[in-house]
């Protein structure tokens, strides 16, 4: 094993000090003109592309499970007139957002990831720099607006796909009524929960495209440094992405008010 | 017009590695200029702090006033328009056909309309002979092509500098020669400052008005082109004539017992000094000066033979 000299052991406070200033510039050039609405639009219909099937099919299981355990755990308290709001809460507020999450970052991030590191690798970016644009401007900032975009839409389909899997398993396999479920909608969840759950949704599109474009662009060592890039900037948005969702949650309960039930 | 370019005390190293210290030169306006150096030396280093992708750790490099290592991020871009670089492999936009990669400057830097970057377009496809592979992509041509439709897209600016990251590696002899033809005509027609980065000793014998030559982390020489080729200075002289004998090693410089054993040796006498590449249509370019005019002035008896032939001194097989 390599001696872990101070550098070494540093070096990863460094890597996060300079994705956050590789932030802080994606931020700074959301408004310089001209938008790039070509690129937007290109980037949007690819990261929907890439995406849409993929969470539809995750979404059915998803909601799947969530009704199966909270249905379980339900009729052990003997609560079943809360299932359908139970479900729903889980769906909304985190199963969707983690979702979508999970294949924005999986999908759409690592094809960002990988189309920036060829280009890194191939001195298009250099190239790019040399003809006066700013490959900020020009390629990230259309790629990290399209993969917000995407993921508030994906959030919608998750949710959707997700609380009809839900009144499907509970309905058909579990002997729910299907009225008591659909009432019970309103019963704990409120309107708050879809707006946080697509800002949620909004934010870990943010996080996943930043990382993603940061990765492609100091990707580096030729082929090899493309795919360790790739791969990094799925694990590490995985794992920031689970840090955000635990302390936008929390925020969210200390700041609304939530139902009581009744 | 073309632009000086001034190199200041330029130093360069990647965390612990030197990679050279203390590059002080000056490329004069519209002048050609060659720098050679073994591989590893940082040639590619040296040209893109030149364009300001990688900032030295100390030094300048001053383009019409402004320092491009020590300027804003908004100045870096402004600056840059003044260039037109031709990277290693062409650095075309994969995605992009040939016509949209050498239409992308313009589209990006001017309004001007379709019809009239489609003439502009055309006619640099037509300068480096690409007329009919102009809506392939850049995945579908072979490198040499690609090498030229970097070049379209370098000039279609009309850049002051014009910088090449070894135009001719991985060109066969043929292209190489008609690329360095292309390259002094170029010079003659738009006058920018030129300057190219290689190791193909029979480009630099032939087309430069000045040669430099990176060694050993430092710049071991540079001036004009009769200077250096009648140089008797070991480095210089080994490697501008390609030999073996002399301080250049396999890895890097020689040890002293390597260079002990060489110093009986007898060195083969300078080869005659070439002729200038000139321009195609026979009128010389600005920055052109005579035939052994610099030896003349400076009281330097060239090689036997000089200034007789443009192969004179090349090395066999070119």
């Amino acid at each position: 094993m390599a001696t872990l000299t101070p550098a070494k052991a540093l070096a990863p406070i460094g890597t996060a000090g300079k994705l956050f200033a590789f932030a802080l510039d994606v931020i700074r050039a959301l408004f310089k003109r001209p938008f790039q609405l070509r690129e937007f639009l290109q980037q949007s219909w690819f990261i929907a592309s890439v995406t849409i099937i993929p969470t539809a099919l995750v979404a059915i299981p998803f909601g799947a499970v969530i009704a199966l355990q909270v249905g379980g755990l339900i009729k052990q308290f003997g609560a079943e007139s809360f299932t359908g709001s139970a479900s729903v809460l889980a769906v909304v507020r985190n199963a969707g957002p983690i979702a979508t999450a999970l294949l924005v970052a999986g999908a759409g991030g690592s094809a960002i990831a990988a189309d920036l590191g060829a280009r890194k690798i191939r001195e298009e970016l250099d190239a790019m720099m040399v003809l006066g644009i700013d490959p900020i401007q020009r390629l990230v900032v259309p790629r990290v607006l399209a993969c917000m975009l995407v993921a508030v839409f994906l959030n919608g389909l998750v949710s959707v796909v997700g609380v009809a899997g839900g009144y499907f398993f509970n309905v058909v396999l579990q002997d729910g009524t299907p009225g008591a479920y659909l009432a019970s909608f309103t019963a704990l969840a409120q309107l708050a929960d879809i707006w946080q759950g697509l800002l949620k949704a909004l934010v870990f599109g943010m996080i996943a495209a930043i990382v993603a474009c940061y990765m492609g662009m100091n990707a580096g060592g030729g082929p090899k440094g493309v795919g360790d890039a790739v791969n990094q900037s799925v694990v590490i948005t995985f794992l920031l992405l689970f840090v955000v969702n635990f302390v936008m949650s929390a925020l969210y309960f200390q700041l609304v008010p939530q139902k009581t039930g009744g | 017009m073309g632009v000086e370019i001034k190199i200041e005390n330029l130093t360069k190293s990647f965390g612990k590695d030197l990679i050279w210290k203390g590059v002080t030169l000056t490329v004069p306006a519209g002048e050609i200029c060659v720098m050679l150096g073994p591989s590893g030396t940082g040639k590619s280093v040296l040209l893109k702090t030149l364009i300001g992708l990688l900032k030295p750790n100390e030094g300048s490099v001053i383009i019409e006033g402004v320092d491009i290592a020590n300027c804003s991020e908004k100045d870096l871009y402004e600056i840059r328009k003044l260039f037109g670089v031709l990277f290693q492999d062409g650095a075309m936009f994969g995605s992009m056909n040939l016509y949209d990669n050498v239409a992308f400057p313009l589209r990006e830097h001017t309004k001007k309309s379709e019809s009239d970057i489609r003439k502009i377009v055309m006619e640099k496809m037509d300068l480096v002979g690409l007329i009919g592979a102009e809506y392939k992509l850049p995945g579908e041509i072979s490198g040499g092509m690609r090498k030229r439709a970097g070049l379209a897209r370098a000039l279609v600016l009309d850049p002051e500098i014009v910088l090449f990251d070894e135009p001719d590696s991985g060109l066969d002899p043929v292209r190489t020669s008609f690329l360095n033809q292309l390259i002094v005509d170029l010079n003659a027609q738009i006058d920018a400052t030129f300057v190219i980065v290689t190791h193909d000793v029979n480009s630099c014998r032939t087309v430069p008005d000045n040669i430099g030559l990176l060694y050993h982390k430092h710049l071991a020489m540079f001036g004009p082109r009769e200077m250096l080729l009648s140089s008797e200075e070991p480095v210089v002289r080994q490697f501008l004539n390609a030999q073996r004998v002399g301080p250049i090693g396999m890895s890097e410089e020689k040890d002293a017992d390597e260079l002990a054993a060489e110093s009986d040796q007898e060195l083969p006498p300078l080869p005659p000094i070439p002729l200038q590449l000139a321009p195609s249509n026979g009128i010389p370019r600005r920055a052109q000066r005579p035939p052994g005019e610099w030896c003349r002035l400076n009281g330097i008896t060239p090689p036997p033979g000089s200034f007789m032939s443009q192969n004179a001194g090349l090395a066999p097989g070119s």
